[in-house]
């Protein structure tokens, strides 16, 4: 069952519950509709899952709506996200031109409009055509990586961003010029939820048998889709690397999303890398596996994420609220979440990652140190209460344009 | 007598979308930016360390030094007074002065690694009512005692600097109440160089000295 915002309370205390009450209350007769491109998988979908609820119980008159489109869409949207991240793969004119008609299609599919439209990522970023004519504000939430992209898929968006109201980001590293507002909001993880609450050990221990896990072993697990840009490949070679000194297990977890075609092939070469290693689990999880991926989090010695582009890098936040050690790659928004040797650990490289494993697994206390720092950091600044906070902050900050806004 | 009302502040961050890979583009970055912005890197750290003092008290100090390499500059520019100042655009005078004697002296600019370049932020204030509010100074003790850092950092640091009152909050209304000695205090207190908590602590004792 979802949690509800009074839930809350406990964890974060009363005060921030009734400021978010109090924001809330300012937004009355005013509708927000959120657009993204998949209902479930990834964390943005997540995230909406959790943040619409309950931000109707607070009040607010906050719906979200999916984009209908077809393979080939996201098959496109697939080499647009590529290339955001700066991977050189061709997209063609007519790609583009299929891109834009889905996105036409969907403007007289869309049964109804709000006074604010906040759109997610660039899937349906052409919907912002439809501002003309409605005369509403638009926000335009960029979830990705766009610290390096290529120009040319950069010039292409921008056209459509600089005609919204105002642009959001994940971390200051992915702002780039722009004619328009930007304002800084990372994402969050849900402490009640499914995949982050607090879990009895039998559960936990029911979950390892299942996949075969040795629970006595020490367990170095890294969850996420089964992608390219995550690094599947290199994490198996740092854990061969660990292998030979140190008789532990790896656990490489993760499932696809509608809008991601491109996982069956990655899962395939994963697999086949694994396949030398009785101490490998490749575990493909179907979508809304949340009470596994938070049993294999809960189990695990130590949580990898070893992107090789990130946008925020929620699996790691999640982690940390865990109180797990965590090695991620000092790429996207981790360096947000990670302070190297304070509240978890940075590399760059196979080797440095199989060696900071080494050294956590030889040096357990000091482990545990990083990762109660970890979760201190996580309470404060990447809890969905904050999240909340910054949306509606972001809906109110349309209406007024002072730098100074008394709320009495 | 009007009570006294204790509010809070909520921030929004904005991206200016501006960056510095040099102290020459730091320098031209301070020059431009909104008020707001300067406001920002100042005092960003003072909330997120709650009760640790930080190592160095502004962004633009912490950038030279770790990501530039340059300590001296880095220490100069952390050694900025702020309290001193009670406007904003007298505070980017100071930094724009001591960067510029430092382009001065030193005509080989170093770049930062690609990705650690200074962007520049800003911020956005939101002023929400709390249920607390005082009529006498036992009440106005009880309150401080219970408010949030957000609070006491809004009547102490934003309605001086920010909101151009010259003085923090609480020393105007006691003032009013005929506590000028104790408002006086107050106002002499350099609240940089105290955590929140430590501040809070301070005042509390202050106030207890009249009751």
């Amino acid at each position: 069952m979802n949690s509800r915002i009074d839930d809350y309370r406990k964890i974060v205390g009363n005060e921030i519950i009734d400021e978010l009450y109090l924001l809330a209350q300012k937004l009355k007769g005013i509708s927000i509709q959120n657009i993204n491109s998949t209902p479930s998988g990834g964390g943005v979908a997540e995230i909406l899952s959790r943040i619409v609820p309950l931000m109707q119980e607070l009040g607010v008159n906050i719906w979200w709506d999916v984009m209908e489109a077809e393979e080939e869409f996201f098959s496109i949207t697939k080499k647009i996200h590529n290339r955001l991240h700066g991977v050189d793969i061709p997209l063609s004119k007519k790609e583009l031109e299929h891109f834009l008609e889905v996105n036409d299609q969907n403007t007289i599919k869309m049964k109804k409009w709000a006074d604010i439209v906040f759109i997610h990522d660039p899937q349906p970023i052409a919907l912002i055509k439809m501002k003309r004519k409605l005369k509403n504000k638009w926000i335009w939430r960029c979830h990705i990586d766009f610290s390096s992209p290529c120009r040319d898929i950069w010039l292409f968006l921008k056209k459509f961003i600089e005609k919204y109201d105002v642009s959001v980001f994940s971390a200051p590293i992915f702002s780039r010029p722009l004619s328009i507002r930007q304002v800084l909001i990372p994402p969050s993880i849900d402490p009640l939820s499914d995949k982050n609450k607090e879990l009895e050990a039998h559960f936990i221990d029911e979950i390892l048998n299942r996949f075969g896990i040795d629970k006595e072993k020490p367990i170095i697990t890294q969850i996420s889709r089964f992608d390219y840009l995550k690094d599947p490949i290199g994490v198996i070679k740092a854990f061969k690397l660990v292998k030979k000194y140190i008789d532990c297990q790896l656990v490489l977890a993760g499932g696809g999303a509608r809008d991601d075609p491109e996982g069956e092939r990655v899962l395939e070469e994963v697999k086949n890398e694994a396949s030398s290693s009785r101490d490998i689990f490749v575990i493909y999880l179907p979508p809304n596996s949340h009470l596994e991926i938070n049993a294999l989090q809960r189990a695990s010695t130590i949580i990898l994420q070893k992107s090789l582009r990130e946008g925020f890098g929620l699996t790691v936040t999640e982690a940390l609220w865990k109180e797990k050690p965590v090695i991620a790659s000092c790429v996207g928004g981790i360096p947000l979440q990670i302070a190297h040797k304070y509240s978890g650990i940075l590399t760059y490289t196979i080797e440095g990652t199989a060696h900071w494993i080494r050294r956590l697994l030889h040096e357990p206390e000091y482990a545990r140190r990083l990762a109660r720092n970890g979760k201190q950091h996580v309470k404060n600044s990447f809890l969905i209460t904050r999240h909340i906070q910054d949306y509606l902050l972001l809906f109110l900050s349309l209406f007024n344009k002072s730098d100074l806004i008394y709320l009495d | 007598m009007q009570p006294f009302y204790f509010h809070t502040r909520i921030t929004q961050v904005e991206l200016l979308g501006r960056i510095a890979k040099n102290v020459k583009e730091l320098y031209e970055g301070i020059k431009e930016v909104p008020p707001s912005s300067i406001y920002h890197h100042t005092h960003r750290y003072l909330e997120q360390h709650r009760y640790f003092s930080p190592e160095h008290p502004n962004d633009f100090s912490y950038w030279i030094t770790t990501s530039l390499g340059l300590k001296k500059l880095g220490e100069k520019i952390a050694s900025v007074d702020i309290f001193q100042f009670s406007d904003i655009e007298d505070l980017r005078k100071k930094f724009l002065e001591i960067l510029e004697n430092f382009l001065k002296s030193s005509p080989a600019l170093r770049n930062c690694l690609p990705q650690e370049e200074f962007r520049f932020l800003s911020s956005r204030i939101f002023i929400l009512p709390t249920p607390y509010k005082a009529t006498n100074l036992v009440e106005f003790l009880n309150c401080l005692e219970k408010v949030t850092i957000h609070s006491l950092y809004f009547h102490i640091f934003e309605a001086r600097l920010r909101l151009k009152k010259h003085d923090n909050d609480f020393s105007c209304w006691l003032r009013d109440l005929g506590y000028k000695e104790l408002a006086d205090r107050i106002s002499k207190l350099d609240p940089y160089t105290y955590t929140l908590e430590g501040l809070r602590k301070r005042i509390i004792n202050l106030v207890k000295s009249y009751l």
